[in-house]
């Protein structure tokens, strides 16, 4: 099959030296800066997007895939041995890794988290080399109107699948398009939402905003109810290495998560929660240890790790073959993408695939190396965790800062990075979630661009914009997105009150 | 989902909700008055011009506003806890210290600034101490970035010695 082929040229690229070393140090870096709390995958990308830029786009693609993969990875150390995680999809593991290793079973945690990660991400990867191609063959009969239908459809799911209520996401969402706007509308120049201000005429940065909502709002929030919360580290005791009887347990669970996590990681589902937790469900289903659930069964880490790898790759799919991003961390590697003028979709495919394929081989180096280099060097994370809180988060403030200043150093980026850092810290607050932000930010220009597209070119007939069977289903299910929330949950409501 | 959650109603609306609809209603006013005042030049060739999606974003924002009012009278208040000022005081302060000395200082001795503030607002202290110990970490953390990774960052008197 072509798409093979391609991989095998890919990964000549990504085997070159330069590249591995590239893939290396994102590795690297990525696992440092994923392992402090408070940062997942999308942080750590963001802070880390503007060291890429000094790079070749191939160069920094493979350095970015390192940097997404060793993010995810920190992250689940992070949540195996600090009892307070930094992301959402990383609280399940939090559930069982956590009780493991406080039971001294710290070492198979990681090791069944690293693994299974990898045998995931291995598939996913693989899944999405074989896939992609199908879906740009599909996706080269869409038309801007579709593109609109398909935006408008992730805006819904991402709005709908975070947070604790659909209200909030999309109230997220628009606070998000509407930093979108700011900045020169690219078709008529027109400047918008800019006040006079020459340093918003390029628009908001999306490093700014998801290192102030993430970094700057979790340190904040962190820092007011520091006397009411204490962090335990429980430490890596016992053997590092998984026993038989770990091994044994751990397999299925590992493939059944990635058969998870990869396809709900691929529709425009919103997210890395969802495959986690069902993945959760389904072993604690399968198990014939059901009571262990909950004390440190191993299923329950194997299987989420893997889903969320699996969903991780998953995501890959829309970004690369059609440009959609489908949650904050591929919203920020679209605007990597962006930075070097790259526009994710088939087009892609076709003009440069040598870009592409380097990408998703480098995917599969990275994966490898994460094995490689962080299950010795898990003392090393450790101790990062271990370093007490005022210097951890007064160092993830310095990289936080770093990664705005190196993006655009001027005082009105920064005083932006400021501003949205207090307004991350009240969603944290009042429980808005802060990812349909950064989605709004970046996929609210693309989807206008799509929409004056379409209408131009009908001549601004609307009805182009549900004139194909494609589009109709898009908005059916962008549809059902919202209210499907809304109407389990008044189920759940009703239910309550009745007192079944 | 807290939607199943607080579905008690409340007989004192929750106040954070309502100060929350407010500002989204401002925002959207001010969303529509910059697409309203835009001065368009050249004559837009399609009906949907710049103007089309702040009005859209702006008419959004308004149901917004007046579906999370509904709910501010709706549903109770969620106890929220109690969270202090002084850290977070602190935190806001690095970060304006940071960027009054970013252009004169250069990235060391400016996020040396942040990086003692925040470990104050965290407890540990004396500034006197922990802004040394933040500017040689940002200093580390500068050659690392600038040096081998070719980062641009802004270099001032202290970088320059390196």
């Amino acid at each position: 099959m072509e798409s093979l082929g391609a991989l095998g040229d890919g990964l000549l690229v990504a085997l070159q030296p330069s590249n591995l070393l590239f893939a290396v140090i994102g590795v690297t870096l990525g696992t440092a800066i994923g392992v402090l709390p408070g940062i997942g995958p999308a942080l750590t990308v963001a802070l880390l997007l503007p060291v890429t830029f000094q790079l070749d786009p191939g160069g920094s693609l493979i350095m970015f895939a390192g940097i997404y993969y060793g993010g995810m990875y920190g992250g689940s150390t992070t949540s195996i041995l600090l009892n307070t995680p930094g992301e959402s999809a990383s609280i399940i593991t939090a559930l069982e890794g956590n009780k493991m290793a406080r039971a001294g079973r710290g070492g198979p945690a990681l090791a069944t988290a690293a693994i299974g990660s990898f045998v995931a991400g291995t598939l996913a990867t693989l899944a999405l080399a074989l896939v992609s191609p199908w879906i740009v063959r599909f996706a080269l009969s869409f038309g801007p109107a579709e593109y609109f239908a398909l935006m408008v459809l992730a805006f819904t799911t991402v709005s709908a699948a975070f947070g604790s209520s659909v209200l909030r996401g999309v109230t997220s969402l628009f606070v998000g398009l509407v930093l979108g706007l700011v900045g020169i509308d690219l078709q008529t120049g027109q400047a918008r939402l800019t006040f006079g201000v020459p340093d918003l005429l390029d628009g908001i940065e999306v490093t700014t905003v998801a290192v102030a909502l993430f970094a700057i709002g979790e340190t904040l929030h962190v820092a007011a109810r520091q006397r009411r919360f204490a962090e335990t580290l429980e430490a890596v005791r016992g053997s590092l290495w998984m026993s038989r009887e770990d091994w044994r347990r751990s397999w299925k669970p590992w493939l059944r998560g990635a058969g998870v996590g990869f396809p709900m990681g691929a529709m425009p589902a919103g997210g890395a929660e969802i495959p986690t937790f069902l993945s959760y469900m389904l072993e604690r289903r399968l198990s014939p240890r059901k009571e262990e659930f909950g004390h440190g069964a191993i299923e329950g880490v194997a299987g989420p790790e893997a889903a969320n790898n699996a969903s991780a790759a998953g995501t890959l799919v829309p970004l690369l073959t059609l440009g959609l991003p489908t949650t904050a961390t591929a919203a920020i590697m679209l605007a990597g993408f962006q930075q070097y003028g790259l526009q994710p979709g088939p087009l892609l495919f076709a003009n440069s695939p040598g870009l592409v394929w380097g990408l998703i081989s480098s995917l599969f180096i990275a994966n490898i190396m994460l094995l490689v280099l962080n299950l010795p060097l898990i003392g090393l994370w450790v101790k990062v965790l271990s370093v007490p809180r005022p210097w951890l988060y007064a160092g993830i403030l310095t990289f936080a800062t770093l990664g705005t200043i190196g993006a655009n150093p001027s005082p009105v980026e920064l005083i932006m990075l400021l501003v949205f850092g207090l307004l991350g810290y009240a969603m944290r607050r009042y429980d808005y979630p802060v990812a349909p932000v950064v989605v709004g930010l970046i996929l609210g220009p693309l989807s206008e661009q799509q929409l004056r597209r379409a209408l131009s070119i009908s001549q601004s007939d609307p009805s182009i914009l549900v004139g194909s069977w494609i589009s109709i289903v898009l908005y059916a299910l962008a549809i059902a997105a919202l209210l499907g929330p809304i109407i389990m949950s008044a189920g759940r409501a009703r239910r309550a009150r009745a007192g079944t | 989902m807290t939607d199943a959650a607080d579905a008690q109603g409340g007989r004192r609306p929750d106040r954070a909700s309502l100060v929350i609809a407010l500002a989204l209603i401002v925002l959207a006013l001010v969303v529509a008055w910059d697409a309203a005042t835009m001065r368009t030049g050249a004559a837009t060739y399609s009906r949907i011009g710049p103007r089309a999606f702040p009005y859209g974003v702006s008419a959004g924002l308004t149901i917004l506003a007046a579906l999370t009012t509904i709910r501010a009278f709706r549903f109770a208040a969620p106890r929220l806890p109690r969270d202090e000022a002084r850290p977070a005081l602190w935190i806001v302060g690095g970060l304006l210290t940071q960027i009054a000395l970013l252009p004169y200082a250069g990235f060391s001795l400016a996020t040396g600034s942040v990086f003692a503030a925040t470990a104050y607002a965290f407890g540990r202290g004396p500034l006197w101490l922990t802004y040394p110990i933040g500017v040689a970490f940002a200093l580390a953390v500068w050659l690392f970035f600038a040096r081998a990774l070719s980062l641009i960052l802004p270099a001032g008197p202290l970088e320059r010695l390196f």
